[in-house]
């Protein structure tokens, strides 16, 4: 159908000149950077320039594998992105089951509109509010914890804390908002089946569980696969603004390392090869989390 | 949904334990941020010794005194402003033509052109080799830094076009094309002003992007004046200077530590201001946007 044929390319090259901006913005900076990626196998030199520098292989992989930090940033990575999958994403979408069977529409809306609002906090924000909420003698929660007998914790610069800190203000701050697209989807639920399963005797559980639940299945997949296929890429803003010294155990991720690494002490090449180790392993998780989801329930992103 | 049919024991218990689950979400949502609100211009010795809980006993608004002479922050929140109209339009002039070219059924080539598109979504070049093309531009420490790298997201690209297929009606086209119109006349002149919509819902989705964005403004931005309201957040909530920075009269430390708290507080709230006032329109927006992009994929 969509033959590239000339004369129908000529007849409709106003649309192409509407695409144009577009297509230059993806070039020019997405593509050209994925270019630039073969620096992680050079010994890249900003004078000789990309193309000048000499080649060596898989030389930075090999440091980053036998660095000391190589286990513990990958551990890292991985522990933060599982815990907040696994923690992070059935929580929005028992929130939208129980939502919508809320039925006084004025409280309903009156949740909504409150869950959303974290959402638009930007993470500096949200981490200046852990900050001040977690501070050891004046923050809220350990002013809670001390007036109920407990020695005060400070939570944001243990490592054993970090985890849960990142996670519990995570679906603090997005549970309402993941919730919008089950809630959409649910709203597509033909109500005759739900009149129909009540009049049959079915309780309101038992109804979520046939009705609700295996309707919105379909999209629950979907962000399953991509959040799978994103596991490898923890929101990176949130765990940089909250790395502290003390916290660095737990809170060093390859993002953050990248970073340093690469802009910090100027290894370009080496923060390169840890950056692209980063991106395939993402990429291949998600293309195998994808075949595993059509072949399973039929749902796929392709 | 009718009369409801009276209801079983268990769909009464079930009622109850939702209705409070409901009620619990909500005010552990709503909660932290009342306090900060109200943290913001309470005597800090309440606040600090965890006195405050609903209601302020005593006022005390040195600390939005302070905030509003600190000329840094204000700086901050201009520069913010100035990035996120520069950049939400340069999003808009690149996101809503191609999603249009991207929705019209008889496009050449438009499935290589989408993959494209897609592959970006998943894959990219990464921080190292970005941050150096962005160098070899010139474009450090300039506004087109910040702007021009972000300039469209697949994602919402996607979301528009979406809703131009379901929303422009084919026959429209058709008897236009009998009448002579050219694809950027229809475009223009008919395409956009049916699209009111879903243009107010990509600004925010954008803006919203551009005003919240810490990360880039940090990395490409190098000298104080230009930085954007986030980078002076993070210098003075984070990095912990509020205290510091923003009480230059000579003070006791005990005094300068029972101030620093609140000013924490208020630059919060400052921060958030903007947010809040437009959030009543925002949320009906955002809403449509994710239904939009949530009914096709």
């Amino acid at each position: 159908m969509n033959k590239l044929a000339p004369k129908q390319v000529m007849k409709s090259w106003q649309l192409y000149v509407l695409l144009l901006p577009a297509l230059v913005y993806l070039f020019l900076f997405q593509y050209a950077p994925m270019y630039g990626i073969i620096i992680a196998f050079k010994n890249f030199n900003p004078v000789q320039g990309i193309l000048g520098s000499p080649w060596i292989g898989f030389k930075h992989f090999e440091t980053f594998f036998n660095s000391y930090v190589f286990t513990n940033v990958v551990v890292n990575t991985l522990k933060l992105s599982v815990f907040s999958l696994l923690i992070g994403f059935p929580i929005p979408i028992l929130f939208a089951l129980l939502l919508n069977q809320i039925r006084r529409q004025l409280f309903k809306r009156f949740v909504q509109t409150i869950t959303y609002a974290p959402y638009f906090i930007s993470t500096v924000v949200l981490v200046s509010m852990l900050n001040v909420f977690l501070a050891p003698s004046t923050g809220f929660v350990n002013n809670l914890i001390t007036m109920f007998g407990g020695d005060a914790v400070n939570f944001m610069a243990r490592a054993e804390w970090f985890r849960s800190v990142y996670i519990a203000s995570g679906v603090w701050q997005t549970m309402g908002f993941s919730a919008i697209i089950y809630l959409a989807a649910l709203s597509g639920v033909n109500p005759e089946l739900h009149e129909v399963a009540t009049v049959d005797g079915a309780t309101t559980v038992r109804r979520i569980w046939h009705i609700d639940l295996p309707s919105i299945t379909p999209t629950i997949m979907i962000l399953l696969i991509l959040g799978v296929g994103s596991v490898m890429a923890v929101g990176w803003e949130k765990a940089f603004l909250m790395q502290q010294g003390m916290n660095l155990p737990a809170s060093e991720i390859i993002s953050t390392y990248v970073y340093k690494v690469g802009l910090l002490n100027s290894q370009y090449s080496l923060a390169t090869a840890i950056g692209l180790f980063n991106s395939v392993i993402n990429f291949v998780l998600l293309i195998v989390t994808n075949f595993i989801s059509k072949k399973l329930t039929q749902n796929s992103l392709w | 949904m009718g009369k409801v049919i009276s209801q079983s024991k268990g769909d009464k218990l079930f009622n109850l334990f939702n209705y409070s689950i409901m009620s619990i979400i909500a005010i552990a949502i709503l909660y932290p941020l009342y306090f900060v609100f109200l943290a913001s211009f309470t005597d800090p010795d309440q606040v600090n010794s965890g006195g405050l809980l609903l209601f302020p006993e005593s006022i005390y608004l040195d600390g939005f005194k302070k905030i509003f002479a600190y000329k840094p922050l204000w700086d901050g929140y201009l520069n913010s402003i100035m990035y996120t109209f520069i950049g939400t339009f340069i999003n808009l002039a690149v996101t809503i033509p191609c999603a249009y070219a991207l929705s019209r059924k008889g496009l050449a080539g438009k499935t290589p052109i989408m993959l494209l598109f897609a592959f970006t979504m998943f894959f990219s070049g990464g921080l190292i080799p970005t941050y150096l093309l962005i160098s070899n531009l010139g474009m450090l420490n300039t506004v087109w830094a910040i702007t021009l790298p972000v300039a469209a997201s697949v994602w919402n690209i996607i979301i528009t076009r979406t809703y131009f297929q379901s929303n422009i009606p084919e026959e429209l086209l058709e008897a236009s094309v009998m009448d002579g119109c050219s694809d950027f006349r229809f475009f223009f002149s008919i395409a956009l002003p049916l699209s009111k919509v879903i243009i107010a819902v990509m600004a925010l989705f954008y803006g919203i992007g551009h005003w919240n964005s810490f990360f880039e403004p940090m990395l490409y931005l190098t000298s104080n004046e230009k930085f954007p309201l986030q980078v002076i957040l993070r210098n003075l909530l984070i990095m912990n200077e509020a205290g510091s920075r923003m009480v230059i009269d000579p003070m006791s430390l005990a005094a300068k530590q029972r101030i620093s708290e609140q000013l924490k507080y208020g630059v919060i709230v400052v921060a958030c201001l903007p947010l809040l006032i437009v959030y009543p329109f925002l949320q009906k927006y955002f809403t449509q946007g994710v239904m939009i992009g949530s009914i096709k994929g």
